[in-house]
């Protein structure tokens, strides 16, 4: 495929030796016009979810961290249970069209497009083994695909399933505080022992950080020794 | 992937089959069963994924169960090629795999038509096997107290005939002319006759201007606007006015279909556009183009007999269409590179700022514009540039409109559509590809469209002549030339 994989525009490419003999088409990859869309989060990040600081005032940027997980890390029961987040790109409006039409029509293919940018990041991250956050059933047939797996698996993973979920409302129609302090909707499935393992989770978008979190503590709770996470986004 | 689309598009023009085969639709015989009106009328004509039918999931199984509903696959191969059987994209670049957690196995989908949610080899389409819904005929439908103009009278009555014999025609209409007004006395006939329309354009931004007017003046009748983001996908609707996108979801639906700016992008480019027209419409039905600008091939099928026609050469106004005037600007990419405007570009604006006539400037490309734009606000520091995903393309053209800003630079978006008295257009860099001899018609169709000012200039300046810019005069001189000896302008 030559085409854009988000725009479908014919891809700009130099025609050399290895082209013409290599005859595989190439990897899916997005165009130069959408790739300079995505908003790189570069400057100082908070050292844990990798939110831009720059924007930010000063009052809300405590030790290198940002406000929220200040919060997080003051209370002991949150505590290091997320020890870092990284986020590709900022979540702007382009990249909330991408990700809606991946995640909600359901063009599994477009995950392949960040697999590089996946690919670098997670170097920087120290894991053993690869967790995606669950779906419901009912959400699981509605998307047809679990977008944590398919992340997980452009990377070139082998998902281990050790969390299952309980049926809830999606996300994105609670605010902040629902959000936040709901209950735990995350199980362990039976028999996974995760002891002294260090662990990656994926997800597309970090907004409050309370999917990642309640995800990692169980994790923990099932004796990881950290847990870090990767998303395409931060909200 | 050219030849794909252009042997599927012959394959539905040679014959009235359609590449859509619901030889494979599993039906059920009909039982006698309490059915559900409201389904009835919902998946009458429509064909949908499973997905699409939430409010119906309890009642759909007993309705296939009894005959009343049935399914097909999503997709089907054919000669070891896929074919998506909404939108019939039969081209294997728009196909790709996915771990499937619905059938557990790797399935194919389409990705032609995945905005309208994915058709995948697990997918069923459901659509209506029982009685159709039959609409109300309309006694008295039309509340509309204006008139027709000469040219509108004879293209309406045309229209009202082709209703009625359930045959096709092209409107030939000039920009200006008051295309809407043509087909209410068409649109009447068929709810008169219990029939259901359509009235299907390549934008949205035209369904939301129609929509209004067609409400106003058809006050009793269910009207559905269909297009991207719309909240009113549930309404049957008697009178459908939709984006040509929307009609991949119909199927042998309307009696009479209606396509207007039937030559703008994306339908015009879009085969798989014009294979869906022709499946949302029933087999005897009647269907009318609608179009300032008709392509090769639609004045092809007129001059051979195939398609009848009705030319309205002349405007509402009884005005000529003003003729473009064509001048040399040399290498403009150069002077703009050199940070210059071109002197004979500088002085059309500077002539359109010193009197405040509003104006719209072309350019071929969004770079091109982006780049100059600050070499135009040195002439006036309110003139905006406006794209396609301009988010504030609407304001920028109100306040155009309103005397906000003197003028305005934009590309090809804006070659339709826009009505702003006393306006006038220029085009730079005429001779570049993507100024067809319909989009150089259509810029010319932005001037003079009002009765109180019915002239202004339009001027394209250009680095060598091209056929297209040629055409274009050509054709608004025939035009003009065709009006006046029909009596049809008054000087």
């Amino acid at each position: 495929m030559n085409n854009c994989l988000y725009c479908t525009y014919e891809l700009e490419s130099s025609i050399t030796w290895y082209t013409i003999l290599k005859r595989e088409s190439r990897e899916p990859q997005f165009c130069e016009e959408c790739t300079s869309r995505f908003e790189i989060i570069s400057g100082a990040r908070c050292k844990v979810c990798s939110r831009s600081l720059y924007h930010l005032e000063e009052q809300f940027v405590i030790d290198g961290l940002c406000l929220d997980c200040h919060r997080w890390e003051q209370n002991p029961e949150w505590q290091n249970v997320l020890s870092k987040n990284l986020s590709l790109y900022t979540y702007n409006e382009f990249l909330q069209d991408l990700i809606a039409r991946f995640k909600y029509r359901g063009d599994y293919i477009l995950i392949e497009g960040f697999k590089k940018m996946l690919l670098k990041v997670s170097t920087e991250l120290n894991f053993d083994i690869a967790v995606p956050i669950p779906l419901s059933s009912e959400r699981l047939f509605e998307r047809g695909f679990n977008q944590s797996e398919a992340g997980l698996v452009s990377m070139g993973l082998k998902p281990v399933h050790a969390l299952s979920r309980s049926h809830s409302e999606k996300q994105s129609k609670k605010t902040r505080q629902e959000r936040i302090h709901h209950e735990q909707i995350f199980l362990l499935v039976d028999g996974m022992d995760l002891k002294g393992k260090s662990v990656l989770i994926f997800d597309d978008i970090y907004t409050t950080g309370s999917t990642l979190r309640h995800a990692s503590r169980i994790l923990k709770e099932a004796g990881a020794e950290e847990v870090s996470s990767i998303t395409l986004a931060r909200g | 992937m050219e030849v794909n689309y252009l042997s599927l598009f012959k394959r539905f023009f040679s014959s009235q089959d359609t590449i859509f085969d619901y030889s494979s639709l599993n039906r059920n015989p009909l039982s006698s069963f309490d059915f559900s009106t409201n389904l009835q009328q919902f998946l009458s004509g429509r064909a949908l994924l499973f997905e699409e039918l939430s409010e119906f999931h309890e009642i759909l199984e007993e309705h296939i169960v009894h005959g009343y509903a049935g399914w097909f696959q999503g997709l089907s191969v054919k000669n070891g090629q896929y074919i998506c059987g909404r939108c019939g994209n039969c081209d294997k670049h728009l196909f790709t795999e996915f771990p499937c957690s619905r059938c557990s196995h790797s399935c194919v989908y389409c990705r032609k038509c995945i905005m309208m949610g994915r058709v995948s080899s697990c997918s069923k389409l459901f659509t209506w096997t029982g009685p159709t819904f039959q609409f109300s005929r309309q006694l008295n439908p039309l509340a509309w107290e204006g008139t027709l103009s000469e040219a509108q009278n004879s293209a309406s009555q045309q229209a009202v005939e082709a209703v009625e014999q359930n045959k096709e025609l092209l409107v030939w209409a000039v920009c200006g002319a008051g295309k809407t007004e043509i087909l209410f006395h068409a649109v009447e006939k068929a709810l008169q006759n219990g029939k259901r329309v359509c009235l299907a354009t390549p934008r949205t931004d035209v369904v939301l201007e129609l929509v209004p007017r067609f409400r106003t003046v058809f006050p009793q009748t269910e009207i559905a606007a269909l297009y991207g983001g719309s909240d009113e996908r549930h309404l049957a609707g008697q009178l459908v006015i939709s984006t040509t996108h929307q009609l991949f979801r119909f199927q042998e639906a309307f009696d009479v279909l209606i396509i207007d700016e039937v030559d703008a992008f994306p339908y015009s480019a879009d085969y798989s556009l014009q294979a869906a027209s022709q499946k949302s419409r029933k087999k005897i039905s009647s269907r009318i183009f609608l179009t300032a600008t008709p392509s090769s091939l639609l004045k092809s099928q007129v001059k051979r007999g195939k398609l009848n026609s009705v030319i309205i050469p002349a405007r509402f106004h009884r005005k000529p269409i003003p003729v473009p005037q064509l001048v040399w600007s040399g290498s403009w990419e150069k002077s703009f590179r050199k940070k210059k405007i071109p002197p004979k570009m500088q002085h059309w604006i500077s002539f359109r700022l010193q009197n405040s006539i509003p104006f719209l400037i072309f350019f071929p490309a969004i770079k091109t514009m982006e780049q100059a734009l600050p070499l135009f606000q040195k002439l006036h520091n309110d003139i905006a540039a406006v794209h396609a995903e301009d988010p504030d393309r609407k304001e920028k053209v109100v306040s155009l409109r309103e005397g906000k800003v003197p003028g305005l630079l934009t590309t090809t978006i804006l070659e339709r559509g826009v009505t702003i008295p006393r306006l006038e257009a220029a085009v730079i860099g005429a001779e570049e590809l993507i100024f067809t001899e319909s989009a150089l018609v259509q810029i010319a169709g932005r001037v003079g469209r009002k009765a109180d000012f019915p002239t202004g200039d339009v001027t394209f300046f250009h680095y060598g002549k091209t056929e297209s810019m040629l055409s274009a005069v050509r054709h608004i001189k025939m035009m003009n030339k065709q009006a006046r000896e029909k009596g049809l302008v008054d000087e």
